[in-house]
């Protein structure tokens, strides 16, 4: 049990459901309309009325991270369902049938990986249309390859294994063979994998979003509005801290959570550090 | 060992030409038609036939593909349309800025990680070492660009030490090229030196529980020799791997802190192609990125054989 109680799991976990909760509760509650413009108020220092202080538009800038925690959340979640959906199946693919098949898929695995990622979102979203569901597929698309190689290598692994083999024995078809024995027992690699690409979504959006690519105004996003800090940055420089801190805080919450899963769910991972 | 150096250069070029395939073709399918895009929505159709002419989309586009290749190979990388200049003079100029970036970062970021990954190994556990991989997990944690923005605030508003941004160039003195660079390659370089010091502790560590360490100190090496001679050595080609593939991201990363520090670089050249639909720019610099990308993954994969000479023995003779 006591590995279910290990310190980045719970610092990890802690950070992560509350960045989650707040963007759940933004969608009933901020403390003033993220978009409201209020130019008498502009750049307010933070206080008790405007926690965070407002930008130069007036608008509160507490409610305008509260609002982007939710786009960029619902950004990086969309790109790793959309990427493990794709690349687990085809993984489990190269890993069951092998051959031509497994080269070819591993080929073009290789070949993904030679587009620096970044760069390619930003030439795919500014070519098609910047916007949030562009973002979404642009980082979504990188994540394929990864899935696909992640789930390959630790599905070969668990073929390996004795329990496969009798399952082999016992006449069983492969694909019913890869579906109920050696899936499952990759989902904790999976899970990390899940949670370290969930991070670099949100810096990928984040990047997006800085370079006008991402979530559109006037709706918030923590990578626009560290654009539009930049700009006030002699005048007020905690405009530029503020996003920087909620995007850095949901990554290490992430990285920290994956952490702390692989040691939960593969002690044999951990004894090797 | 030539025989399979053979087979890996023809590797290599396949790899090359299937990703010069792979951008021809999004870029085919992608936006459209680069003419329609490039005149507004009220050109009239001769004006947009005549544009089409000349840039050769009346042609088909195998032929525009090998075309283009065939440029490729001979240097030639085609005119920009919006600058009216060969796209390589454009690329060798904007390359001053990029290359020293990302050199800058790479050296950077390893001078840093490898030191802080060797001492937290040897001190496992300690204060030093557990201080090192907190910061790390916090390094790993900083996008980039709000990095380059911290240290913007830190030495540029706060101590104003070093520019805000901007390139003077070269002409000016190294130094004063240099100086323009130092914060956006610290930007780039500690995000990726918090990754490699992890890579290399663990690395370290596991070198450094082989019996060959163990024989070193029992015939009775000091500890220190036989960290430095036997572990890590040995350790190094996780790193080494790390440190290649932590090319690709650092070109990534150029297009975006190019912005945040205003460096004309070919990150920045990506950009303005890009949205003033300059596709031949656009196609030109994706496929020298990417190549680059492949070429830096090869380069490492041959340099295991350099680190590790049992891989070539495998080879037999």
């Amino acid at each position: 049990m006591s590995r279910w109680r290990n310190r980045n799991l719970l610092i990890g976990g802690a950070i992560t459901l509350a960045i989650l909760a707040i963007a759940l509760v933004s969608l009933a509650w901020t403390p003033y309309p993220p978009t409201r413009i209020d130019i008498v108020h502009k750049l307010a220092t933070p206080s008790a009325a405007h926690w965070f202080g407002t930008d130069p538009f007036g608008r509160d800038v507490a409610s305008m991270l509260m609002a982007g925690a939710r786009s960029s959340l619902s950004v990086a979640l969309i790109a790793v369902v959309a990427g493990a959906g794709i690349g687990i199946p085809l993984g489990a693919l190269a890993a069951a049938r092998g051959g031509w098949v497994d080269a070819l898929l591993m080929r073009a695995t290789d070949l993904a990986f030679a587009f620096p990622a970044l760069l390619t979102a930003v030439m795919i979203t500014a070519l098609a249309g910047p916007g949030a569901f562009n973002a979404m597929l642009a980082i979504g698309l990188f994540n394929i390859p990864v899935f696909a190689r992640v789930t390959r290598g630790a599905a070969l692994a668990v073929r390996e294994r004795d329990f496969v083999m009798a399952a082999r024995a016992t006449g069983r078809g492969e694909w019913s063979i890869m579906a109920r024995h050696v899936l499952p027992n990759t989902s904790a690699v999976l899970l990390v994998q899940i949670t370290i690409q969930f991070a670099l979504a949100i810096i990928a959006d984040a990047g997006l979003a800085y370079v006008g690519l991402g979530t559109q105004p006037p709706f918030p996003s923590w990578g626009r509005m560290l654009n539009d800090a930049q700009t006030y940055i002699f005048r007020a420089p905690l405009l530029a801290v503020f996003p920087g801190l909620a995007i850095t805080l949901s990554v290490l919450g992430l990285n920290l959570l994956g952490d702390g899963l692989r040691d939960a769910l593969d002690p044999r991972l951990t004894a090797r550090r | 060992m030539s025989g399979f150096l053979v087979r890996r250069l023809a590797g290599l070029a396949l790899t090359l030409l299937a990703a010069s395939l792979v951008v021809f073709l999004v870029l085919q399918v992608l936006p459209g038609d680069p003419a329609s895009l490039m005149l507004d929505a009220q050109a009239r159709p001769d004006t947009l036939a005549a544009l089409r002419h000349q840039l050769g989309l009346d042609r088909p586009a195998w032929l525009r593909y090998v075309t283009w290749i065939g440029g490729l190979l001979t240097g030639d990388l085609g005119q920009s349309y919006t600058y009216s200049v060969p796209v390589a003079e454009l690329v060798g100029e904007r390359m001053m800025v990029t290359l020293p970036l990302a050199v800058l970062s790479i050296v950077l970021s390893t001078g840093i990680a490898i030191p802080v990954g060797v001492l937290g190994a040897a001190r496992r556990g300690r204060p030093a070492d557990t201080a090192a991989m907190g910061l790390s997990q916090f390094g790993m944690a900083l996008p980039n660009f709000w990095l380059g923005i911290l240290l913007i605030l830190t030495f540029a508003v706060a101590l104003p030490i070093l520019p805000a941004g901007g390139f003077v160039g070269w002409d000016k003195g190294i130094w004063a090229g240099l100086r323009c660079l130092i914060l956006p390659s610290l930007a780039l370089a500690l995000p990726q030196a918090a990754i490699l010091s992890r890579i290399t502790r663990s690395a370290v560590l596991e070198t450094l529980g082989q019996d060959y360490v163990r024989t070193a100190l029992s015939k009775g090496l000091s500890g220190q020799a036989a960290l430095w001679r036997h572990a890590v050595p040995n350790a190094l080609i996780p790193v080494v791997t790390v440190i290649g593939l932590q090319f690709s991201f650092l070109l990534a990363g150029t297009v975006i802190i190019e912005n945040v520090f205003a460096l004309p670089g070919l990150g920045r050249l990506v950009f303005q192609a890009i949205s003033q639909r300059d596709l031949i720019v656009v196609q030109d610099l994706v496929v020298l990125l990417a190549g680059s990308v492949i070429v830096v993954n090869f380069l490492v994969d041959l340099s295991y054989r350099a680190l590790d000479p049992r891989l070539s023995a495998q080879d037999g003779p």
